[in-house]
């Protein structure tokens, strides 16, 4: 469907990536626009439950490995205990949220995989919490966020067995990074900009899922993942151009992703995976 | 997942689904659901064997719920897949879980054999092929590889001339365009089966016509998944 971020840019013109994505969206699958924004409507109240379900404390996945966390982490925020300030950390409990959510056998939107279902929703409820974005933007971002999450897949993968941590929570991050950027007026040359800053800070990272679970550290990946999207898409905003091509980022992560021995994608094997005391219980 | 001719967006922001992952858990659940569809009846009884990442993993992430549920007829985004197993309780279902090793296969694999309320027993080995998608590899032994994404005819048939013709030419009559087909067969003029996916969903009158054929044994159409 979009083979580069150069071409959402040009489609883009003066206009936003969204507009153009849901344009081609509508063409290709021949289904009015109405339909189109309806389904992605869906999603958005899906993301938007499953935010507001992980944050109960008594849930808990079926290892026990995870679970609750989002409503400790929340009530830190609320109290003021926390060093990240507000945003930050209320962006940070909601993608745990619904990462936690989804260990627990909850319904998520996978975006892109189910692993890294936790970077949009915080990304798209934060927008709207502290700017007052209406749900009509949140939908219209998420095409935005569709739109790279394709070119991505098709240049490179999304999916951890194959590319790595960086495949999903990095292509998660990239993907939730232009939503903002599009959300805060930016334009589309500084949405792809921001997909290139998301991409090259994790750059190589890698997948090893604790007793090969989507839990440990998969959920705090996610954290992770919504505050490098959020300081990408600062760093686009203020007009600093991505030092690198982003499109030639997505390649390098590719060939990244085909460097990493199985080890190190979804086994359970390497990494985190591999310390001491995550030997198999 | 990976980069694909036709994705479109909601692939990539989606699907809806239960968690936690699309390969162990959504995909488990369709495996589920396509088994029962291909029975054609009610599950009463099933035996699923875990292959692969999925023997090592099945219980963290739900697969065994997953399945349940598929086999009951739910889908991906269904929270009742959370109870599953309770739910199979209540309706008398007996299910049994075990590793197993199957070789030359995907590591996502799994061997299912169920039983059907009127006593039809049918086996079923397929695999979680990642972001929810499936692959149907072997239905009673014979080779099937499908995916259930599209409508799908399965038609096991003797392994005479003219049989492949004749179906093809009940389609075309009926104006359905055959998007993909497979004929396997165990020997030369014995058990053999036809695939065959299609753009369109056929009508019960091309499945009807289909099934007046000596050499069809049956005809089984499976809508999209």
């Amino acid at each position: 469907m979009f083979q580069s971020l150069q071409e959402l840019v040009l489609g883009a013109g003066e206009g936003t990536i969204s507009d153009f994505a849901i344009k081609r969206q509508c063409r290709e699958k021949g289904e009015p626009v109405g339909a189109v924004l309806g389904k992605m409507y869906a999603s958005l109240q899906v993301m938007r439950e499953a935010v507001a379900a992980g944050l109960n404390p008594k849930v808990e996945s079926v290892s026990g490995l995870t679970g609750g966390n989002a409503s400790l982490l929340n009530k830190a925020v609320l109290s003021g205990k926390t060093a990240g300030g507000t945003l930050l950390g209320k962006a940070a409990t909601r993608a745990l949220a619904t990462a936690e959510y989804n260990a627990a056998m909850g319904r998520i939107v996978a975006a892109p995989t189910a692993g890294a279902c936790g970077i949009l929703p915080a990304a798209l409820m934060t927008m709207q919490d502290e700017y007052g974005a209406t749900d009509d933007h949140l939908v219209q971002a998420l095409f935005t966020a569709g739109a790279v999450g394709i070119v991505i897949a098709h240049r490179a993968s999304v999916s951890g067995a194959q590319g790595g941590c960086q495949a999903e929570c990095g292509s998660a991050a990239a993907m939730a990074a232009a939503a903002m950027v599009e959300l805060r007026g930016g334009t589309a040359a500084q949405a792809a900009d921001a997909c290139g800053f998301a991409l090259m800070n994790v750059m190589g990272l890698v997948c090893d899922p604790v007793h090969g679970l989507v839990e440990v550290p998969c959920v705090y990946r996610n954290v992770a993942g919504i505050s490098n999207a959020l300081v990408s898409c600062d760093l686009a905003l203020s007009g600093i151009a991505c030092p690198l091509p982003p499109d030639e980022l997505i390649d390098a992560m590719k060939a990244v992703g085909d460097m990493l021995p199985s080890q190190l994608r979804e086994t359970g094997e390497g990494g985190c995976a591999a310390c001491p005391s995550a030997a198999q219980p | 997942m990976t980069g694909r001719a036709r994705m479109d967006i909601f692939d990539v922001v989606g699907p809806v689904m239960i968690g936690p992952s699309s390969s162990h858990t959504a995909g488990a659940a369709r495996i589920g659901r396509i088994t029962r569809k291909i029975l054609g009846e009610k599950v009463v009884a099933a035996d699923i064997g875990f292959h692969g990442s999925f023997a090592k993993t099945w219980r963290g992430h739900g697969a065994d719920r997953a399945i349940l549920g598929g086999l009951m007829g739910l889908d991906v985004d269904d929270e009742r897949l959370r109870n599953s197993r309770n739910i199979a309780d209540a309706a008398g279902m007996k299910y049994s879980f075990r590793n197993v090793y199957l070789s030359d296969t995907h590591p996502n694999t799994l061997l299912l054999r169920v039983t059907g309320e009127s006593g039809k027993a049918l086996k079923l080995q397929a695999a979680s092929i990642g972001g929810g998608r499936i692959e149907v590899q072997y239905i009673d032994d014979l080779e099937a590889g499908f995916a259930g994404d599209k409508p799908t005819l399965i038609v096991p048939h003797y392994d005479v001339p003219g049989v492949i013709a004749f179906v093809a030419g009940c389609l075309s009559e009926a104006n359905i365009n055959i998007a993909r087909m497979g004929v396997f067969r165990q020997e030369a003029g014995g058990a053999a089966v036809m695939i065959i996916e299609t753009d369109g969903l056929p009508e019960e009158t091309v499945v009807e016509k289909l099934k007046l054929m000596p050499s069809v044994l049956n005809v089984t159409l499976l809508e999209s998944l």
